[in-house]
């Protein structure tokens, strides 16, 4: 539990950032908050020589409403999330995500960037930006380029982050007014990853479901958006056939690994009920 | 208020009574006011100037030949100042050290690694970064050998052979070795009388009844630091030691030191529970470094090294069978246990009972005959063995049997208090001797169990139950009720020294006091607590006994140089032991104190009377001496031909263990759906005996039951085929928090033990040996109107859930 030793830099500005990352090369990583890469560190499961940490660059806070995009600078804390009346007022799922991360001391440090770009498939906030179709806007040396959260992530800590570059921010389109939504997830305790975990939103029209979205965290090498799932729902007046439908679609798409938590099988299961429960909750809400 | 009144209320019994703080008061804690400050004193806390700090090189492989070791590379690192590996330790007789339990221990692997994360070798450097850094470079070749973690496969004729240093050795510290892997045998009881019973019985039950390996995993994790004056040729070794003067003959008897040149330091501890009774590897390679090189060394172990390397707990397999009549009265018990040690017999037990006290499993009732037989054997896992927050095997012996009871509860159809309460030994029957050998000092078990039952309304639950499963089968619920009973009894306070020592030293303890002129004390004890508020406590005890107020006496455990000699603390032996050489000493005081007073007052010591914190003359109650005076008095003013001076010390034999019990009720409510558990209720009754302080009681009730919770809801250190050691992180090693830990209801009843002088018992450990019992219990009950007989431990979400699923219960 004693990490290798490394140098440590604090630029002020995202150029410097990522000049420096250019710079160093493969040895050096951005530090956000820290939670996910220092343990790693302490393991030395993440030889590394450079830190480059991104906490005095300004331009990577804040939460903005830019009309029907919400702009959340990478560099924003879960606690910020939860503390931000814009966020509730536009976006509350993401709020309810963040209440079920880790615990208060580790929401106050960890970042929304940090998490998602972290690639680990037991994150939560990557399965949600998936659900909300979020994009991440990507910085590197040669300029920005944006990747939906749906194409972003290729395997257990792969991603289409490219060397070099870093998460500035991350772009959620608001969902409609009045629509449902529910993040539900299963955890042995407080600080617990998922076993499993869904993200739904969804809006009805006349008592039917006019658009849902769903997507699964922990249940595969990457989170799950379950395209099919949430095209089962739609159209449908979220009768138990079409909640079986979209559970049985969702569970196909599982591939948990045999851990802790519980073997495969349980961990696909557990998928299923957590999603009949978030549709069960968003269905309440929108119709509510 | 005038201040003429306040004088005179000053002077009140009760006032002056409560002044003391003595037995029977919640005082608050002494030991908190440096502790919630941040102010404790832990080893990591230790800094000698010159210090280095060591690092263990440990094995990737569960089982392997170490073909060559490279420390050149490590050595280069600057900073690095040794490397020590068996090679270095082999000509000091160092590479093996011997056990608690009679067999030895490798300090630094030799030939071969025999479990994942086995010390390998130890580094020495400047900082603790460097010694990590130059650990890394250490090259050790390895060559795999095949792993044995199933304890039911090591005595088949093909196992691996584990152990080549004893290989030849039919004779083990306790008997014959059937096998290779084979450690002991240890049998008790009436063999063929308890044959007979089963069978001419009625109802018999047989199960497999398993206690997973567990984990202590204390706080604060295991560390020393040794520091050798080579001028002096003293040795200081300050560490997590929960027994410090063993410790120092220990170390004496293998260093070869003589045993008043080396000083034991055991400072603030941050919870032990077991873990920290054992000698470890770390504290050797530390003192054999500081030896080597002159200068202090610390060693401080992370949670992973923590949690799969220093002593376990469990990992029973327990074959339990009852023997029953019809209408419910039991005429025997006989088990058979499978006790997986790991790949050293490293259990920490008095030396003559190599399965501990697990022969309590007779439990609380009054069972004609019983025969007992426990096997341990050698597997590729991590040694230990200790009790974690209990006597010697006494959750795992109470465990069974409560297990049992339910389980034969469930087959004659009766519910389980009813056959609780047909099978208890009566109040009338103690002292009460055992069919296994114990003899338990007092008891009133039916009066406890009934307690519980009315304050936790057991008829309404179960009448509640009854419909939640109506409910349930109706499709109108997703949620299975559980209610658990368990009823304990502990044996604690280790113990009579004619059958209890460790390592040929009795299991007694010891109190010293010194009473100051000014009527202020130190006190000092052989005990050391770790968390359990001794400082607070035996101040109680002592002032109760002598008449001095406990915030005028200063406790003192841990350092070896000023401390009685003493056995250390775990099972409970605190207050049965040392609290009763505590007891003695102030009487003691009280007796000198009392010629004094006679002296002063000039009279008679038959004329005077005792009273709270003064002796009285008898018809003259204005004519009296305080304790304080009586100390002054001490230093100046004795009578003829006394020494001066007002101490006293007392090393305390016991007659007999103590055997707190208590009636634990759980109400559980399961989600079929993802097995997801709700402790809704947890009533808690302890009789413990006399109760000292009652605040601290329930703080220790508290704490325990947070324990038990962990234990049955979700702890395991679990080894897959590959002898790969999984969870051994707080990420997967079930340690809840405030947010999973279930409301606790706390009752008494009190039973004084009869031959403790203040008629206490322990409560420390109950909690723990009944609380697993009640979750367990509750768990299976949720079950028990379906077709499950037992449900092993862990019960976590996804266990739980499989029992569903196999009983089509998932939605
Ligand atoms: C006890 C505990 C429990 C936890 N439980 C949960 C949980 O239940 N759910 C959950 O989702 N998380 C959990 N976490 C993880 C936590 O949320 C982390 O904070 C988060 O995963 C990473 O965010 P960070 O800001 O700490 O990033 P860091 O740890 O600093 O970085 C993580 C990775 O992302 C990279 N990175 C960070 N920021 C950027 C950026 N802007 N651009 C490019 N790369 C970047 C880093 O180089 C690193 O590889 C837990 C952590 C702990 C310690």
């Amino acid at each position: 539990m004693i990490p290798g030793s490394f140098s440590y830099h604090s630029p002020a500005t995202v150029e410097e950032a990522v000049g420096l990352l250019a710079e160093l090369g493969d040895d050096a990583r951005p530090l956000a908050g820290g939670h996910s890469l220092l343990p790693m560190m302490k393991l030395r499961l993440a030889p590394l020589e450079h830190l480059v940490d991104l906490r005095k660059i300004d331009a990577l806070k804040g939460i903005k409403d830019e009309g029907g995009t919400l702009v959340i600078g990478a560099m924003t804390t879960q606690a910020e999330l939860l503390a931000s009346d814009v966020i509730a007022g536009q976006c509350p799922i993401i709020q309810e995500t963040a209440a079920l991360i880790a615990d208060p001391q580790v929401r106050y440090v960890g970042t929304l960037g940090g998490n998602v770009a972290n690639g680990d498939p037991a994150n939560d906030m990557p399965g949600l930006m998936q659900c909300l179709d979020a994009s991440y806007q990507l910085t590197g040396k040669g300029g920005s380029r944006e990747v939906k959260a749906r194409d972003f992530y290729e395997g257990a800590f792969f991603t289409a982050l490219q060397e070099g570059e870093i998460l500035t921010a991350v772009k959620v389109p608001v969902p409609p007014a009045g629509h449902g939504y529910a993040y539900e997830k299963l955890k042995r305790k407080i600080g617990d990853y998922a076993t499993a975990a869904a993200a739904v939103v969804l809006t009805l029209a006349g008592g039917s479901c006019k658009s849902a979205s769903i997507a699964l965290t922990n249940v595969g090498e990457t989170p799950l958006y379950a395209a099919e799932a949430s095209a089962a729902l739609v159209g449908s007046s979220l009768d138990k056939a079409a909640v079986d439908q979209a559970v049985s679609l969702a569970g196909a798409i599982t591939a948990p690994a045999s851990a802790g938590r519980g073997p495969t099988h349980y961990r696909t299961k557990m998928a299923g009920v957590m999603l009949r429960r978030a549709i069960q909750r968003a269905h309440e809400r929108a119709a509510g | 208020m005038s201040d003429a009144a306040q004088k005179t209320d000053g002077e009140k019994i009760e006032d002056r009574e409560a002044n003391l703080k003595g037995i029977g008061c919640s005082r608050k804690r002494t030991e908190d006011a440096r502790f919630i400050q941040g102010k404790g004193n832990y080893v990591d806390d230790v800094k000698l100037p010159g210090m280095l700090f060591g690092d263990f090189v440990r094995s990737p492989y569960g089982h392997a030949r170490i073909k060559s070791i490279d420390t050149s590379k490590a050595l280069a690192v600057p900073g690095v100042k040794a490397v020590l590996t068996a090679a270095d330790l082999k000509p000091l007789s160092l590479h093996y050290m011997p056990t608690l339990a009679g067999d030895v221990q490798a300090v630094l692997a030799e030939e071969k690694v025999l479990f994942q994360n086995q010390e390998v070798a130890f580094v020495v450097a400047e900082d603790r970064y460097i010694a990590a850094d130059a650990a890394e470079l250490v090259e050790v070749d390895y060559e795999e050998l095949p792993v044995l973690v199933d304890p039911f496969k090591s005595m088949e004729p093909d196992a691996p052979l584990l152990r080549e240093d004893i290989k030849d050795k039919t004779e083990g510290a306790h008997g014959a070795r059937k096998h290779y892997n084979h450690i002991f045998t240890w049998e008790v009881g009436e063999k063929e009388e308890t044959d007979a019973a089963f069978d001419k019985a009625e109802v018999t039950i047989k199960e497999l009844i398993s206690y997973q390996r567990v984990h202590p995993s204390p706080m604060e994790t295991c560390a020393s630091v040794a520091s050798m004056d080579k001028i002096k040729g003293e040795l200081t070794v300050y560490g997590t030691f929960q027994a410090p003067h063993v410790v120092r003959t220990v170390t004496s008897l293998l260093s070869g030191i003589p045993e008043h040149k080396i000083h034991v330091i055991a400072p603030d501890i941050g919870g032990g529970f077991g873990n920290k009774v054992g000698v470890y590897p770390g504290y050797v390679c530390s003192i054999v470094a500081s030896i080597v090189l002159g200068v202090p060394v610390k060693w401080v172990e992370d949670r992973m090294e923590n949690l799969s390397a220093t002593a376990f707990a469990r990992d029973y397999h327990m074959t339990a069978e009852l023997a029953a009549t019809k209408d419910g009265k039991i005429t025997g018990l006989r088990a058979h246990v499978l006790a997986d040690h790991g790949a050293f017999d490293a259990c920490a037990d008095p030396t003559k009972w190599p399965a501990g006290f697990f022969n309590i499993c007779t439990g609380s009732y009054d069972i004609p005959t019983a025969h007992v037989a426990v096997d341990g054997v050698y597997t590729n896992k991590a040694p230990g063995g200790v009790a974690y927050r209990c006597s010697f095997r006494v959750t795992e012996a109470s465990y069974m049997i409560e297990r049992a009871m339910d389980i034969l509860a469930k087959k004659l159809g009766m519910d389980p208090v009813e056959l609780r309460l047909k099978n208890f030994i009566q109040p009338q029957q103690f002292p009460y001797q055992s069919a296994l050998g114990w003899e338990y000092d007092s008891g009133d078990y039916p009066t406890a169990m009934k307690k519980a039952m009315e304050k936790t309304h057991y008829d309404a639950l179960r009448a509640e139950q009854k419909e939640k499963r109506e409910a349930f089968a109706r499709g109108e619920t997703r949620e299975l009720m559980g209610i658990g009973v368990a009823f304990f009894t502990e044996i604690v306070g280790a113990g009579p020294t004619r059958n209890c020592d460790i390592l040929g030293v009795g299991m007694f303890d010891s109190c010293e006091i010194r009473i100051h002129p000014t009527g202020a004390a130190i006190a000092r004890l052989g005990t050391k607590s770790q968390g359990q508020g001794h400082e607070t406590t035996y101040a109680q005890i002592l002032a109760t006994e002598i008449g001095i107020s406990a915030d005028d006496i200063m406790i003192e455990e841990g350092d070896t140089d000023t401390a009685p000699y003493g056995l250390g603390t775990y099972g409970s032996r605190s207050t049965p032991v040392a609290g009763a050489a505590a007891a003695r000493v102030g009487r003691k005081i009280r007796d000198k104190a009392k010629k004094i007073a006679a002296h002063l007052l000039e009279v008679g010591e038959d004329d005077l009377e005792f009273e709270v914190d003064r002796f009285k003359v008898k018809g003259l109650p204005e004519k009296q001496k305080t304790m304080k005076e009586v100390a002054w008095a001490a230093y100046n003013n004795l009578p003829e031909g006394m020494e001066p001076g007002l101490e006293a010390v007392d090393y305390y034999d016991p007659p007999n263990m103590t055997y707190p019990f208590g009636a634990y009720i759980c109400v559980i409510d399961i989600d079929a759906d993802t097995g997801v558990s709700m402790i809704r209720k947890f009533y808690a009754l302890d009789d413990c005996g006399t109760r000292i302080n009652p605040m601290i009681i329930e703080g220790q009730v508290h704490g325990g039951l947070t324990e038990a919770f962990g234990i049955a809801m979700g702890q395991e250190i679990y080894y897959d085929e590959g002898g790969n050691v999984m969870g051994a992180s707080l990420m997967d090693y079930f340690v809840p928090t405030a947010v999973e830990t279930p409301e606790w209801e706390t009752d008494f009843t009190v039973t004084p033990s009869p031959h403790h002088p203040i008629g206490a018992k322990g409560v420390g450990e109950s909690p723990n040996v009944g609380g697993v019992s009640a979750f367990s219990n509750a768990v299976n009950d949720a079950f028990a109107h379906l077709d499950v007989t037992h449900i092993q431990m862990p019960h976590d979400h996804w266990r739980t859930w499989k029992v569903c699923e196999k009983l089509g219960l998932t939605g």
